[in-house]
């Protein structure tokens, strides 16, 4: 489903990730762990097709390169990325919000709009799955949400999107245990065969609740190791510089 | 797609002036020059009340105090306000009640300016003000609308008819004192439009007026008035020619809009007065003040205008967002060839709380022509979250033309601007930045640019599709 090849990105000549090799098949879930300020984040936005990046390489999603595509285009190809810090929009209800996004996927694909109706009764099926208050939705995008409700608001905007591959992007972060639990079990409900997640993320915790299929440790912009749920264990009872003076870095 | 865009402007600026005839048809006029006799003469002409009479006197008061602007980015030989006749009206034409009784001249005049005022082939679905020179010959649909509570008549009529509703909104969002040319419409004004919606009524039918000028020397200077009263919809729409004649004449007009609580206006506009001919000689002078008043809570006007014509354009309909969270739109294409000069854009003024407004400009210069977009926008103090988006793209054809940008932008608050965080955000989710824009800006997503009402817009409506999009500006 995903494949980058020999990704090198930079900002202002400052190299951020480079020989950076991954590759996600479908129904898998891939855990991204490491330090602060080893790209996670910049790689989580390069794979969604921010602009301001220096981007070499490839990066194939289902078959083809999207290097060179906008962002809305990933977007309604199927690329979701749950934002570390998801930005205030006031003035615009996540209801408004959701129905133009889902109108512009399905427009994408050949479909008519959802009609009002069957879309309002569809945004309640999925509030469930995160247990999300019923009048949250009728609020302006994230303005004046507390941390955990916009990581919550973003595991609602998955369900309603519906993405092949979704990045999630320290979903964990700024989360009590509760919120961690309702959260985790919203991307475990929407994980099925066909779909792919990449979860990035700083602790081990989050891992307790999505087991993970492979787990790679990112450090200094590429890959140092990739294991499986254990090295995730290892890592948070060793730490980091374990990693470092295991691979003599 | 690009072919297309290539056809569209090459029909606009290749093309010849389909509208430069004259109508052989005895015209009443009065004499050349400006003073205050002149003035009281068009209102005895009309057979105005005292209170319009003391209006056109003030105005031509202040008009005398008054000197032409200099500050637009056109240049033109000086304007002798003593050769022109300011008053003109076909002949025959009384007060007509029955299309039958009109001019059968007049009626073929807008039949071949695409207007059909006989009462069967009237234009399906659009009531039309058709004005000629200095007067309204018809307007249709009267009756129709009047069973719904909505007023749609000349300006003259409604003074005599309705003395109440034009003391209290004539002048109310452009009084007579705003600019040069608002202050000398206001004293010679011949005829216009008025439109009122009541309260919750949604006009419809399309309302139109069709400007012709076609007596030579004169000048036309027309008044258009619409209020919407809380909740109430209309659609209107304005067309002018002019015929081609070696003399530039001018045109100086006002269009005043009033929106209540809830209420919509949307006005389009298709400006085809007669440009000139190739060497620039000839073609009207176009200094027109448009503005609407967003008085109520939720109100909204949108402009729309596609300018092709006219030697000169000076012009920048505008809104003043009082309301809170009313909303301002305006969409412009200005086409300008040969040696045509036009110095246009718009002014939002958001006063209101959560106020939004929208500019979207076009300018396309071919030939020797100058197009300038000039636009305010201001947020005040109090204007806390107002939103607005302004985009103006110019395309040259050719290397003799020019395409220059005034933007004034003055926020006095921190509250009000689209960050690359937001639009990211919501390309992520699927939605394209000009999309993302509208959404933020309006609160919803839509087509970017309205929709022309009128069957005789079809060439407009072309011109409003293109998108300038990547080229200079």
């Amino acid at each position: 489903m995903l494949k980058i090849k020999n990704l090198e990105v930079s900002i202002d000549n400052r190299v951020i990730l480079q020989n950076f090799n991954l590759e996600v098949k479908p129904g898998e879930v891939h855990a991204i762990m490491g330090p602060n300020g080893t790209g996670k984040s910049t790689l989580a936005n390069v794979i969604a097709g921010r602009e301001g990046y220096d981007v070499k390489g490839e990066i194939i999603y289902k078959g083809k390169n999207i290097m060179q595509m906008p962002p809305e285009e990933r977007a309604r190809e199927g690329i979701f990325l749950g934002f570390q810090y998801p930005v205030e929009i006031p003035g615009v209800s996540i209801t408004n919000f959701l129905k133009t996004a889902v109108n512009e996927i399905r427009k994408h694909k050949g479909l008519e709009p959802m009609p009002a109706a069957e879309f309002l009764a569809f945004l309640n099926e999925k509030k469930k799955i995160v247990e999300m208050q019923t009048t949250l939705a009728s609020r302006s995008v994230n303005q004046g949400f507390s941390g955990g409700e916009k990581k919550k608001n973003e595991i609602f905007q998955m369900a309603v999107i519906e993405p092949t591959l979704a990045v999630l992007d320290e979903t964990d972060s700024g989360l009590d245990i509760d919120a961690l639990r309702i959260v985790a079990n919203g991307i475990n409900k929407l994980k099925n065969k066909d779909n792919a997640t990449i979860v990035i993320t700083h602790y081990q915790r989050l891992l307790d609740y999505i087991i993970p299929d492979f787990v790679h440790v990112l450090y200094k912009g590429r890959i140092v190791k990739t294991g499986g749920k254990e090295l995730a264990l290892e890592l948070e009872e060793k730490g980091y510089d374990w990693i470092k003076e295991e691979m003599g870095l | 797609m690009q072919d297309n865009t290539d056809k569209i402007l090459n029909d606009v600026t290749q093309g010849d002036y389909k509208w430069g005839f004259v109508t052989n048809i005895e015209t009443e006029v009065i004499p050349k020059g400006l003073t205050e006799d002149i003035v009281r003469l068009i209102s005895q002409k009309k057979e105005e009340p005292e209170f319009m009479l003391e209006f056109r006197i003030k105005a031509y008061r202040h008009w005398l105090t008054l000197k032409e602007p200099q500050w637009a980015h056109i240049s033109y030989p000086a304007i002798d306000y003593q050769d022109i006749i300011y008053y003109a009206a076909p002949k025959k034409k009384a007060q007509i009640d029955s299309l039958n009784e009109a001019d059968p001249e007049l009626l073929a005049t807008f039949d071949k300016l695409g207007i059909p005022l006989n009462e069967q082939k009237v234009l399906a679905g659009v009531a039309v003000d058709a004005v000629m020179d200095s007067v309204s010959v018809a307007t249709t649909f009267k009756a129709t609308l009047a069973e719904k509570g909505i007023i749609f008549c000349s300006f003259s009529e409604a003074v005599k008819e309705f003395p109440d509703l034009i003391k209290k909104y004539l002048g109310s969002v452009v009084p007579y004192t705003d600019n040069y040319f608002a202050a000398l419409n206001s004293a010679v004004f011949s005829d216009g439009s008025f439109c009122y919606i009541p309260k919750g009524v949604r006009c419809p039918i399309e309302l139109s007026t069709y400007f012709r000028i076609n007596a030579a020397n004169t000048g036309q200077f027309e008044r258009t008035l619409i209020v919407a009263e809380e909740g109430a919809y209309v659609s209107y729409m304005e067309g002018c020619t002019a015929p081609q004649r070696d003399e530039n004449q001018l045109h100086a007009a006002i269009v005043e809009i009033v929106a209540m609580d809830n209420a919509e206006v949307k006005y389009s506009t298709v400006q085809n007065w007669y440009p000139g001919d190739k060497e620039g000689k000839g073609g009207i002078y176009n200094f027109v003040t448009k503005r609407g008043m967003c008085k109520g809570f939720r109100s909204k006007i949108s402009w729309t205008q596609v300018e092709t014509g006219s030697a000169v354009t000076w012009k920048y309909p505008g809104c003043i967002l009082l309301g809170d969270e009313s909303v301002g739109e305006f969409y412009s294409v200005a086409v300008t060839n040969n040696f045509q000069q036009a110095d246009t854009g718009s002014k939002m003024i958001h006063l209101g709380k959560r106020t939004k407004s929208t500019i979207i400009s076009k300018g396309i210069s071919a030939g020797k022509s100058n197009n300038s977009y000039r636009g305010l926008v201001r947020m005040t103090k109090n204007a806390l979250n107002a939103r607005n988006f302004t985009q103006c793209d110019s395309l040259l054809l050719g290397d003799k033309c020019g395409a220059h940008t005034f933007p004034y932008i003055q926020v006095n608050n921190k509250s009000s601007k689209i960050s690359d965080d937001q639009l990211f955000y919501c390309n992520q989710r699927g939605i394209n930045t000009e999309q993302a824009i509208a959404l933020i800006v309006n609160g919803y997503a839509k087509e970017v640019l309205n929709k022309l009402p009128m069957e005789f817009a079809v060439e407009a409506q072309k011109l409003l599709s293109i998108s300038l999009e990547g080229s200079v500006g």
